[in-house]
């Protein structure tokens, strides 16, 4: 409960700096382009349906798995400090791999080196919402991708890619999200792809999903071949998308329509 | 200039379909088209698409587009045939449109594999489209 009014107090303070931070920034959230109802929906934790998924993850947190016994709070202890600011630098190079990874891969690199645990499937409801948990602890914060040059290498793949034409409509994600954004496809307002709600609670899907869910849906309105799953791609285009939204606040778990 | 450019798109076409200057003067299927069918095909956001993009003269689809100018006059801007080339390959009039290619594979990348080799509309499907086009007048 006191948790909960903290988390009320400190949306109002973030919402304060958010609008002074709008006034000079272009850049603007998927938020802002959803009807009253929907962002209503995202702003209460007890109507958000992403905050079910949340407390889920929760549960996993505490829970000892695995041949070494453990849970993640043994070593991580409290999420609100030891994961906060965490997800806002997701993809990036961890240990023991020196390649970036997303934040779901390194979750499963604990679950399968620290834990001894097999890994949770990707993208499959026990790791997003685990996902879920660990990025709420960011909530607000700015999106800060490190500086690496591993990492920058990756960036620069994923804008490569979201500017190339694909697909039997030969458009690139910068066709709609750079060059359009704002208008409206058929029905829908066209937002600025920041990847600042994942994982998100979309209406149409019914579920909790990840970005590369998402971008997978672009990829099949665009009549391209969506990419196989685990590839590349996908890491290349999030690693570019956060380091566009850098400086953005976190505002996941989000709700889409 | 505009004689290199009906050359290019004469080799890019399927098929062997005349082009001139900034136009394709002759129906691609042989056939004229129907202008019904045509409405249906625009107003179709899985067949033609074009609503997405575009609005028009339709007003049982709530839902339009603010991409691309209103449809409404198109054929009072275009002969039939300038309909025609914008709807094969809008590429021909402005390198850098979104309108998507409706009559050509050829140029495309990473098409899905249930589209791949396949055009967004056929050639009397582009038919119909151009005849419904050429009754939007006011
Ligand atoms: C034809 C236009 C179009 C193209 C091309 C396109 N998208 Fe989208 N995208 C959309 C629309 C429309 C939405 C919002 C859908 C909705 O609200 O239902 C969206 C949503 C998104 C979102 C979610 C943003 C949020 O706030 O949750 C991301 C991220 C995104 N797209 C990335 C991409 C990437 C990357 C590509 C290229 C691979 C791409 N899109 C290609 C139209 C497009
Ligand atoms: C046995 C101890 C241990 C357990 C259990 C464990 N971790 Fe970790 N975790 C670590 C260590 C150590 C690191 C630092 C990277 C490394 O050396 O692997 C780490 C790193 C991380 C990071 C990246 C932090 C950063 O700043 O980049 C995340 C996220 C994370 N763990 C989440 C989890 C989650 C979620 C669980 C439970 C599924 C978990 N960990 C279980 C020891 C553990
Ligand atoms: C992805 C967006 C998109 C789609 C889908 C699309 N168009 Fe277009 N269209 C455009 C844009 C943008 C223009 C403006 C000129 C340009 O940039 O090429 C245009 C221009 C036109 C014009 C010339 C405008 C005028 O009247 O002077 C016509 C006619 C037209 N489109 C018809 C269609 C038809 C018919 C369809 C469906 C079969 C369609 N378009 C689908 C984006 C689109």
């Amino acid at each position: 409960m006191i948790r909960l009014r903290l988390a009320v107090a400190l949306a109002g303070v973030f919402c304060a700096s958010l609008a002074v931070a709008q006034a000079t920034d272009p850049r603007r959230s998927g938020y802002l382009e959803m009807g009253p109802a929907l962002q209503k929906m995202q702003d209460d934790d007890t109507a958000n349906p992403a905050m079910l998924f949340v407390q889920a993850g929760a549960a996993t947190w505490a829970e000892k798995v695995g041949t070494a016994g453990k849970s993640c709070a043994d070593c991580h202890g409290d999420a609100a400090v030891s994961m906060r600011g965490v997800a806002a630098r997701y993809p990036a190079v961890t240990p023991p791999l020196d390649r970036p990874v997303d934040l779901g891969r390194r979750i499963n690199l604990c679950r399968t080196t620290h834990q001894q645990a097999p890994a949770l499937e990707a993208e499959g409801n026990d790791l997003l919402a685990l996902s879920a948990f660990v990025t709420l602890q960011s909530r607000g914060l700015p999106i800060a991708p490190p500086e690496d040059s591993k990492l920058a290498a990756m960036q620069a793949q994923g804008a490569d890619l979201y500017k190339r034409r694909q697909g039997q409509l030969n458009l690139s994600c910068a066709s709609c999200h750079d060059d359009n954004a704002g208008r409206k496809l058929a029905g829908a307002t066209i937002p600025q792809a920041h990847p600042t709600g994942y994982p998100i609670y979309r209406l149409e899907w019914q579920a909790l999903g990840s970005l590369k869910r998402r971008l997978r849906n672009c990829l099949v309105g665009m009549r391209a071949e969506p990419w196989e799953e685990g590839a590349a791609e996908y890491l290349a285009l999030e690693a570019y998308l956060m380091d566009r939204a850098r400086g953005m606040p976190l505002d996941a778990p989000g709700v889409r329509p | 200039m505009r004689g290199v450019l009906a050359a290019c798109l004469l080799s890019l076409l399927p098929g062997s379909v005349a082009a001139q200057q900034d136009s394709i003067p002759h129906s691609l299927s042989g056939q004229p088209g129907d202008p019904a069918r045509g409405r249906a095909i625009v107003a179709n956001r899985t067949v033609g698409l074009c609503l997405l993009c575009h609005s028009g003269p339709i007003p049982e689809e709530r839902f339009q587009g603010n991409l691309a100018p209103s449809l409404e006059g198109a054929g009072l801007r275009s002969t039939p045939g300038q309909l025609r080339l914008r709807l094969v390959d809008a590429r021909r009039l402005n390198p850098d449109t979104i309108m998507p290619p409706y009559y050509r594979t050829e140029g495309l990348t990473r098409v899905a594999r249930n589209f791949q080799d396949k055009t967004i509309l056929s050639a009397q499907q582009i038919e119909d489209v151009v005849a419904y086009l050429a009754t939007l007048k006011d």
